[in-house]
């Protein structure tokens, strides 16, 4: 909302501060402070003068003038001029030498067109009063030669824009903005809607509201023989160009001048095109109607529509029919001005797509009190600017609405506030904002049901809002805050006004808390682990291709390929919820190599996305009177898809650097393994890996990482052929890990260790087993073999070759053995190896090396 | 005994035991490494050494004599030693000294064999918010990126025609009208909360959220926010005051300042913003004149997040009795939290995942 601080000032009896000041109160209030546009600050020098002789000068590309100018100086000015709208004898704004034009243009004597200027003959906007550049502007007849420009036109303006919320609707007026500000300030407020109206004798246009859910008043006024060519007065162009809104035409003009000083949007239809009673209704299905904007709309039967025998002439509260529409020709007028359901517009409007200054201010509520005001005004001012004759009769349409009234103790902004504040004052700050204030509990309050507009004033809803004590008043909002409705927006209110800034700062003592849970220490450990492990954490978006889904090779039946589909991308190329993390991470990596950093390694830590099978399709909207049953409540989470938290960690490059010291190592799958051990380790809980094939990872080098039965994921090389569909380094390692998974079988606390002081004994052994045996399985048997007297075994070399014989490999471990209450000795270290090694020989066919 | 005949003894004269002594730590003081040390501890202090002999003639002496040869000898063996350890002692420190001068390296030659990573700084400004409240006795709570409707506005008291619905651009799950989405703000957790937890309730919940704008330099699709929620008997808005005023405290340090205004939020009435003193221009930029501040882009104040006490509709929707309960809210972004007070000028950095841009933030925030 654009606000011109003279507009303002109007009607609010503000002291001499600055526009800052006046933002400020206004901020401080709930009205926040977008910007502030200070116009004509800076112009100086221009005056009113008398063109006294024109000479037309030729030989160049347009016309050009020479006049001579009386500006009330020494001697006339000579002023070169290149607009010919102007006669010898019109009063025009001069801007002398030395002078100044808005936007800190400024003027001196100069030699154009081979003659010497003195100075410049205006246009509008050259004085920053509009758009209108068509020619110079000229004033009256008989302004006073020598006049300052500035004062006359009040060519010094600032406008404060605001930031308007949803709730407050009567600020998207000057009315309302001023009855805040003179609040503020503490000073005397005159209401524009305080008009005295006649009594009309007779109807005016015939009119009759058909669905009382959609408009609960409906007023028609006319005018006759308006003057078409009638122009705007010059000061209404200004503040509607200063209010941000384009002059039209005078009708159009006054419309919307009294939509912004009064919040009322009002339309204006050409009589001679209006057939037979104007109802208002919604629309029947099948119905069409061509608005201003040349767009012919289908009608939904939930539209309000303004109609006349001849069917659909206006998009309620929202955009007018093009058929009615007053154009430059008509001179009789009907003006209409309603109250529109809030709900009903706000739909339309966004059905429709159409967001207008109109729907803005019906979906934000609207004075309903304004519409018999707002159409006089409005035929008042057509009459006097446009020489229009007023129809004496009126149109008033109208269903009764009971107002809302909300019973509160006294003490009840206090108690929510957190200060007391005497019940004078809460009545006084009530008063202020409009409410009339009454003493006890009026027992009539909120036994409405639902008014026209959609606000909830009773029932059930309305007994759970009641608040009681002592000392009850009795609260009726006036009719331009219709946000009021609960106990707690009276609260606020009195809150408000008595300054956010003068509420104490008091430090609740909460409860003691359980800190983070086991779940959430996890997820940290697992970052930092990470981290420290090499890898940089990205926050990539959870949208993926289904082509990802194509690159990453996933076959026809992967779950990883059902996925939720949102309904509004933002790019129709990434429709899904991603299933997995890689595509974010591999996207990323190579966006990183694509800058320089071949050596990268990135992890991401977040949920997924997984459709549940047989879920269905659309989770309910509940009421809000109530808790929802369990039951309510599972038919949403029913529908919801499952959303594991997640681990994955990509790396491609050296992930060991070369330096001074000699060659690095290249990231391999083993490093991506490793990862996942690492992850698993935050969790404390092993990993048993096996080799597996899964998309995307390289067939022959991808590892299944299970805890116990459970699998929790994979890491490994990728599959070449998805190396190349990203784009990746060759050789990109990944892994990723349902740390969901992980949280459900994390153990429970650390059992401490016995720690012997007693000697260990060490036994390598050699174990020769074929190429394809998993590591992992002789490891197993080994430990299995060797009993509780292994302290701890490690594999120390691999070798294959001719020793070993074709297609065997030889594993060398070391296998460090230790009682807890003695010495062991040579005997009892031996057997336990061999009943290793004769485990693994059993198992998996191993033969101790010779 | 009667038959062993005293003699006189060459090697214990005085004069014998004098030249030993000399010899001996002459040979000492000739060494010139460890060595040649050796080589004179075995020739003049050894078993064999011409002292060690001597000694052992004392025993021939006659009794008489015995205690003065003894006593000679003696401390010619103790001037030895002591000479012996001396020497010992400097010829060691010579070699220590050599050794660590050859041993030298190069102290400033790189090592970045294993590079660190680093954790996302909208990651670890999360848990350090997080860890402000638990200290002050909240716990974390969660909630689904991918909510019902219920949850993400009607709950909150966003009916569906409500102008403030269309202020949130939202991505909807499947259809428009499937009731789901992926979430607008983190207040559904709030829901979750009070339907979950025993009261009194004091949480604060960080997570992902949504919205369909276009990826820029201010805005992302998908951003963080940070909630806040404390439901409990005789909270007022002085309450809420105080304890976003500690937690701007913990985050910017003593002496900021706050400021709260009007605005207005479906789900709490009365409503706040609260906006912090810029602590980079203190507010002078505001003052016309004054030169301009890029951190609260020369308004002297900068807007944190929304807050206001929880709207008595939202707790009838999650069954808590109004009557008896009340409590705060609050939210903030993460993104803006992170942009003013670690002057991150792009959102776009926070997105794409350079490693330039998150390597410097470390493990910590």
């Amino acid at each position: 909302m654009k606000v011109p601080l003279s507009w303002l000032r109007e009607y609010a009896d503000l002291p001499a501060v600055t526009a800052h000041e006046v933002a400020d109160k206004l901020t401080a209030a709930g009205l926040k402070l977008e910007s502030i546009t200070s116009h004509g600050h800076d112009v100086k020098n221009v005056v009113v003068g008398e063109v006294l002789e024109i000479e037309e000068l030729t030989g160049f590309k347009k016309p050009i003038r020479h006049c001579k100018v009386e500006t009330g100086e020494a001697e006339p000015r000579m002023i070169v001029c290149g607009a010919t709208n102007f006669a010898v004898g019109d009063r025009v704004p001069v801007v002398l030498p030395g002078g100044v034009l808005p936007g800190g243009f400024a003027v001196g004597a100069r030699k154009t067109y081979g003659r010497m200027s003195e100075g410049m003959i205006c246009s509008e906007r050259e004085l920053g009063l509009g758009d209108d550049h068509n020619g110079i502007m000229v004033l009256p007849a008989g302004t006073p030669i020598g006049t300052d420009v500035v004062e006359l036109l009040q060519l010094r303006e600032d406008v404060i824009e605001l930031e308007i919320t949803p709730d407050i609707g009567y600020a998207l007026s000057i009315r309302g903005v001023a009855r805040e500000a003179a609040t503020a300030f503490g000073v005397a407020f005159r209401d524009p809607a305080d008009v005295e109206l006649p009594t009309a004798a007779e109807p005016a246009w015939p009119a009759s509201i058909g669905d009382p859910t959609a408009c609960d008043r409906f007023v028609l006024r006319e005018v006759t023989g308006f003057d078409p060519a009638a122009q705007t007065p010059l000061w209404m162009r200004v503040r509607l160009t200063r209010a941000g809104m384009r002059p039209v035409s005078l009708a159009v003009d006054v419309t919307n001048y009294l939509m912004l000083e009064l919040g009322q949007p009002l339309h204006a239809f050409d009589r001679e095109k209006l057939t037979g009673e104007i109802v208002v209704r919604r629309a029947a299905a099948g119905e069409r109607l061509e608005t201003l904007d040349h767009v012919v709309r289908e009608l939904d039967p939930d539209d309000i529509l303004i109609t006349d025998q001849s069917g659909p002439i206006s998009l309620a509260g929202t955009m007018g029919g093009l058929e009615t529409e007053i154009s430059g020709s008509s001179t009789d007028i009907v003006i209409e001005a309603a109250h529109f359901s809030a709900t009903g517009i706000s739909r339309e409007s966004r059905r429709h797509g159409l967001v207008s200054e109109a729907s803005k201010r019906f979906e934000r509520g609207v004075d309903r009190e304004l519409p018999l005001v707002a159409s006089y005004k409005a035929v008042r001012m057509l009459a006097e600017l446009g020489g229009a004759t007023v129809h004496p009769g009126v149109t008033h349409a109208e269903v009764e609405v009971s107002p809302a009234r909300i019973a509160i103790p006294a003490g009840y902004p206090g108690a929510v506030a957190g200060v007391p504040y005497s019940k004078a004052t809460v009545v006084a700050r009530l008063e202020h904002i409009g409410c009339v204030v009454t003493d006890g509990a009026d027992p009539a309050v909120r036994q409405g049901g639902v008014d026209p507009t959609g606000v909830v004033t009773g029932g059930a809803l309305a007994a759970k809002l009641a608040v009681t004590g002592d000392d009850m008043i009795t609260v009726t909002p006036p009719s331009w805050r219709p946000d009021l409705t609960d106990p707690n927006d009276l609260a606020e209110e009195v809150i408000r006004l008595e300054g956010y800034e003068n509420l104490p700062s008091v430090l609740p003592s909460a409860p003691a808390g359980a800190g983070l849970t086991e779940g959430q220490r996890l997820r940290r450990r697992v970052g930092r682990a990470l981290a420290e492990g090499g890898y940089v954490e990205v926050l990539s978006y959870p949208f993926i291709s289904p082509a990802d889904l194509d690159r990453l090779l996933l076959p026809a039946a992967d779950a990883r390929r059902v996925a939720m589909r949102l309904a509004n991308p933002l790019s129709e190329d990434e429709p899904l919820m991603r299933t997995t993390l890689l595509p974010g991470l591999l996207k990323t990596l190579v966006r990183n190599v694509g800058r320089g950093f071949s050596d990268v390694a990135l992890f991401e830590m977040g949920p997924v996305y997984r459709p549940r099978e047989g879920a269905p399709e659309v989770a309910p909207v509940l009421g809000v009177e109530r808790r929802p049953s369990a039951e309510e409540l599972a038919s949403i989470e029913a529908a919801l898809p499952d959303q594991p938290l997640r681990v994955a960690a990509v790396l491609a490059g050296e992930f060991e650097r070369s330096g001074w010291w000699g060659a690095g190592r290249a990231a391999s799958w083993a490093d991506a393994v490793q990862a996942a051990r690492l992850v698993a380790g935050e969790a404390r809980v092993e990993l048993s890996v096996s080799a597996d094939q899964h998309e995307p990872w390289h067939p022959g080098r991808c590892a299944a990482l299970y805890v116990g039965d459970t699998l929790v994921g994979h890491a490994g090389e990728l599959h070449p052929r998805v190396i190349e569909a990203y784009g990746l380094p060759p050789r990109t390692a990944a892994m990723e890990l349902e740390l969901s998974r992980l949280e459900a079988v994390m153990p429970g606390p650390v059992e401490t260790p016995a720690v012997s002081a007693y000697p260990v004994a060490t036994q390598d052994v050699a174990l020769v087993v074929p190429d394809f045996t998993p590591v992992a399985d002789v490891e197993a048997a080994l430990r299995d073999g060797a009993g509780e007297l292994l302290e701890s075994i490690r594999l120390f070399d691999v070798y294959t070759g001719e020793q070993v014989g074709e297609g065997n490999k030889s594993l060398a471990y070391t296998m460090r053995f230790r009682a807890g209450d003695r010495t062991l000795t040579v005997e009892e270290t031996t057997a336990a190896r061999d009943a290793a090694v004769a485990l693994a020989a059993d198992r998996v066919g191993a033969q101790l090396r010779t | 005994m009667s038959d062993y005949d005293p003699v006189e003894v060459t090697p214990l004269h005085a004069d014998e035991v004098s030249r030993m002594e000399a010899d001996a730590i002459a040979a000492i003081k000739a060494a010139a490494d460890l060595d040649a040390l050796k080589q004179a501890r075995l020739a003049h202090a050894g078993d064999r050494s011409p002292i060690a002999l001597a000694n052992r003639e004392i025993g021939a002496l006659p009794p008489a004599a015995r205690a003065e040869a003894g006593k000679r000898v003696g401390t010619a063996r103790k001037a030895i030693n002591e000479a012996l350890a001396a020497r010992q002692s400097e010829l060691e420190a010579e070699r220590d000294a050599r050794v660590l001068v050859e041993e030298t390296v190069d102290v400033t030659l790189p090592w970045d064999r294993r590079p660190r990573g680093a954790r996302h700084p909208l990651t670890t400004l999360q848990e350090r918010i997080a860890d402000a409240f638990v200290a002050m006795g909240y716990e974390v709570a969660e909630g689904p990126d991918l909510e019902g409707e219920w949850f993400n506005f009607d709950a909150l008291n966003i009916a569906k025609d409500h102008p403030a619905r269309s202020e949130h651009d939202t991505f909807f799950v499947g259809s428009t009208d499937s009731g789901m989405v992926l979430r607008t703000q983190t207040s559904p957790v709030q829901v979750r909360a009070l339907l979950q937890r025993e009261l009194p309730v004091y949480v604060i919940s960080p997570g992902k959220t949504f919205r369909t704008d276009e990826l820029d330099a201010t805005h992302t699709p998908v951003f963080h926010q940070t909630e806040g929620l404390a439901v409990d008997e005789g909270l007022t808005m002085a309450h809420l005051k105080g304890t976003l005023d500690r937690f701007a405290e913990v985050m910017f340090g003593k002496g900021i300042t706050t400021r709260f205004r009007p605005n207005y939020f479906p789900f709490t009435e009365p409503s706040a913003e609260m906006d912090l003193k810029c602590f980079v221009c203190r507010g002078a930029s505001a003052i016309p004149g004054n030169p301009p501040c890029r951190t609260c882009k020369s308004e002297g104040w900068i807007e944190w997040g929304g807050c206001g006490m929880v709207n008595p509709r939202v707790l009838i929707a999650c069954g808590v009795d109004p009557a008896r309960y009340s409590g705060f809210a609050f939210g903030m972004g993460i993104e803006r939290t992170l942009m003013f007070r670690h002057n991150a000028e792009d959102m776009r950095d926070m997105v794409e995942g350079d490693v330039r841009f998150t390597l410097p933030f470390g493990m910590e925030i």
